[in-house]
């Protein structure tokens, strides 16, 4: 087999995202991308923010921005300087991609807006990211993973019905901001290569966020509908408005199993009841339902409410793996509820070489990250380098555009670098 | 020689042999950047979006009064083709032959048997780019493992972060399709790119599972460093309080603030009207703040309880506090922000009527998206692209 090719390896990106999107510049990273992360002197606040190794609060330990900025190169720079101003134009001679998060407006009053740097170079391609995109009524409103949760309309629809909508603990919207700020630029660069052109990308986080929604604004496009938060049930899958459990508790946690129809979900739901009446649980209107009439787009609850009766009952007798392994086996419909832990030892992602453990020197320690999102055929989608400490690539990328050690100590002194 | 595009993917030929999301999704946002996008089903199989999945219009079933599959398929081409049969096979090469990229989600393994492999793709033309998606990918133990996006959800660990800490965790719906969604436009792009440089296609696996896992790699590194399973816990937050969602005027309506430092507590008590929290040693500091956070909560809940959401909003806003609508689905179509993005274009369906396709989370200065037709109806385009589409398809490489 030929080797893959780092399809962006001759595409420069400078990276001045915060933690709201990080993922992008990862993201092209992982396409083999030089991404140059931006820090200010001293390195981002955004180092501060989510759990550190071994709990140790610290800048150069943060496991937030381990996750998101590796395949990133890094540098500080301040460019509240008109010498740190100079030098980013400088730098962006010779850059394709610009990414970043500053409130719109902020970089057009330091004369670094799309306008100027598409002067320096007519062929870049910049993306803005905010928490409501460039223009608009909210354009200067601000946004946190909670809010931007809650101004997409994810919000509405998770939760249990007698308790406040909820986020998911671990933050979320932040990577779709990124992942579609990605999406967005990659195209744009596509495009560049077609045509020569570049252009600016104006990525809205809380439009991000509303493709997390799926299909369901069309309940209310289509009928009004509006879908409420209904915990650990699927909603919005039978005309009569009946709803489905989706997580059950079983002996050592919880699983994921649904009522479905079409083929799969009506060999799924023949298959548990075999499975149940292996145990001796399955019930007699159960034993002899016949599937294949069973229409879940016109179920009624009460029928639903039978049938999860007795999963309910049977679930609590197996145990996460027992569920997995038969689900695998029986080509069911469903899987456990895992963590972390069950990610990481899943047999699956192994086989697939998903793991990379990664050396860590300044910890002592290798860390284990997903090396890729997509497997190519002839493009290399990896782990290349882990994420950089505070200004660790000042000398070389700064030396690609001629300054000297005795230069950069001189710009560190006044707090550019 | 340099094009001229207009729009990202004009030009840009796409045969969709796939169905419900995951795969359509792709293909819908390739075709509001101008791609020439054809989704192939046929009558003995329509996409399950079509078949049996709510809403239909007015809650009355029929083919092409799926909601769901409307705001997956907007502005393509649909044709049916009966993969069971020989002349079907034969019509499914033609479309390929045509094709710049072929986007297919069916469970791994079954495009070959049915005679439309890698293989014969690329026999038919070789710069073809084949892109799968599926839930578990092409290889590996689990392979051919099927399942929907609420199932894998819980399997990328999505689930068990949702909820609150004594109950028991929420699920997220088909939440990990739209992730493979954006991935999938990636590296569809990327491999567009990979061709405009070399002239070779390729074949590109994509697992759902996967690319779930992307979006979870801060819980999977405090796992691996510090031994501890992230825990589901409502709305709370390690260092932010208030941090949560409150009760505000009107039937289940609520907004959401969240208070990183000092500055912002002091501007949340200032448009309460409380000035004395800011003093008041339990809210001092933001270990003060995140020890009484039953308190913070009490206070700030009897505040919005007297307001509207979007009288919150506006007013924590203007004075610089991160907050937010609880917004319904409602609220999102007379979203302000989101008509002044175009959000939402109104398109006219036959039997639908009245409808909204989504946009693009991002606009593009140069090259905006459009979309200017809605979903269309079973096999509605088969005469247009077999004969019209092909045939101009074959005089071109002629």
């Amino acid at each position: 087999m030929e080797e893959k090719v780092k399809l962006l390896k001759d595409c420069r990106v400078l990276d001045f995202t915060n933690e709201t999107a990080f993922l992008c510049g990862k993201i092209l990273g992982d396409l083999g991308a030089d991404v140059v992360k931006v820090e200010k002197p001293g390195g981002d606040e955004s180092r501060n923010l989510g759990s550190f190794f071994q709990d140790i609060p610290h800048p150069e330990k943060n496991l937030y921005w381990f996750s998101y900025n590796h395949n990133k190169r890094g540098i500080t720079l301040n460019i509240e300087t008109e010498t740190g101003r100079e030098i980013l134009r400088k730098l962006v001679e010779n850059t394709d991609i610009v990414l970043e998060t500053f409130a719109p407006g902020y970089l057009e009053k330091s004369g670094l807006g799309y306008a100027a740097l598409s002067e320096i170079n007519p062929k870049l391609v910049m993306t803005s990211v905010t928490p409501f995109g460039q223009s608009g009524p909210y354009k200067d409103y601000k946004g946190s993973d909670l809010v931007l949760t809650a101004m997409s309309g994810l919000m509405s629809s998770l939760g249990d019905r007698d308790k406040p909508p909820i986020r998911t603990t671990l933050p979320q919207s932040y990577m779709w901001i990124g992942m579609h700020a990605a999406m967005g630029t990659l195209m744009a660069y596509y495009h560049r290569g077609r045509t020569g052109e570049g252009q600016h990308v104006d990525v809205s986080g809380q439009a991000g966020v509303i493709w997390a929604l799926n299909h369901s604004p069309s309940f209310y496009d289509l009928n009004k509908e509006v879908p409420r938060r209904e915990g650990s049930y699927i909603t919005g899958r039978s005309i009569t408005g009946a709803i489905f459990r989706a997580v059950y508790p079983c002996q050592d946690g919880y699983v994921t199993f649904v009522i479905y129809g079409g083929p799969a979900g009506k060999r799924t739901n023949r298959r548990l009841v075999e499975w149940m009446d292996s145990k001796g649980m399955a019930p007699d209107d159960l034993k002899n339902k016949d599937w294949d009439k069973f229409d879940i787009a016109a179920v009624a609850q009460e029928e639903v409410d039978r049938i999860e009766d007795a999963c309910m009952k049977f679930f609590t007798t197996v145990t996460k793996k027992e569920f997995f392994e038969h689900v695998l086996e029986n080509d069911m419909l469903g899987y456990p509820v895992a963590t972390a832990k069950e990610i990481l030892e899943d047999e699956q992602l192994k086989a697939r070489g998903l793991w990379r453990e990664v050396e860590h020197e300044g910890l002592g320690t290798k860390i284990t990250y997903p090396a890729f999102s997509t497997v190519f055929s002839s493009i290399a989608c990896d782990f290349w380098r882990r994420a950089p400490l505070i200004g660790e690539h000042n000398r070389e990328v700064y030396g690609e555009i001629g300054l000297n050690d005795s230069d950069i100590l001189r710009l560190k002194r006044a707090n550019v670098i | 020689m340099m094009e001229t595009a207009r729009q990202v993917f004009e030009g840009i030929k796409v045969a969709e042999f796939a169905a419900v999301a995951a795969g359509p999704a792709i293909g819908k946002h390739m075709a509001d950047h101008g791609a020439c996008v054809v989704h192939v089903e046929s009558h003995e199989r329509p996409d399950g979006f079509r078949l049996n999945y709510p809403p239909y219009k007015d809650n009355k079933y029929g083919l092409n009064r799926a909601g769901s599959f409307a705001i997956c398929n907007n502005n393509k081409y649909d044709v049916t083709i009966d993969l069971k049969a020989k002349e079907g096979v034969d019509r499914a090469l033609e479309l390929i032959e045509w094709a710049d990229v072929v986007i297919e989600n069916f469970t791994p393994g079954t495009i070959k048997k049915l005679g439309i492999g890698y293989e014969e793709m690329k026999r038919v033309n070789p710069r073809i780019i084949l892109f799968s998606t599926c839930n578990q990918g092409q290889t590996g133990p689990h392979a051919n493992h099927p399942g929907f996006g609420s199932h894998l959800s819980s399997l990328c660990g999505f689930t068990y972060v949702t909820g609150y800490p004594d109950r028991l965790p929420c699920i997220l719906g088909p939440y990990v399709d739209f992730i493979a969604v954006g991935y999938g436009v990636i590296a569809v792009t990327a491999a567009l790119e990979h061709r405009r440089r070399t002239g070779e296609g390729q074949w590109i696996d994509l697992a759902q599972y996967e690319t779930g896992v992307q979006f979870m790699i801060p819980a999977l590194l405090e796992y691996g460093t510090n031994h501890r399973v992230v825990e589901r816990e409502g709305n709370r937050h390690p260092f932010a309080v208030p941090h949560n969602t409150y009760r505000c005027k009107g039937d289940d309506r609520w907004c959401a603030i969240s208070v990183f430092n000092d500055e912002e507590w002091k501007a949340l008590c200032e448009c309460m009207g409380r000035e004395e929290l800011i003093s008041d040693p339990r809210f001092k500091t933001i270990p003060a703040r995140k020890k009484h956070e039953d308190d913070v909560d009490r206070e700030v809940g009897n505040w919005t309880a007297q307001l509207t959401a979007e009288e919150v909003f506006k007013k924590l806003q203007e004075n610089g506090v991160k907050a937010g609508i609880v917004q319904t689905l409602a609220d999102l179509f007379a979203d302000p922000q989101l008509k002044h993005r175009g959000f939402w274009t109104p398109l006219d369906h036959p039997e639908i009527g009245r409808c909204h396709a989504e946009g693009p989370p991002f606009a593009l200065s140069k090259t905006p998206f459009k979309i200017d037709r809605p979903a269309p109806m079973i096999g509605e385009h088969n005469e247009l692209v077999f004969k019209t589409f092909l045939t101009a398809g074959k005089k071109e490489k002629d």
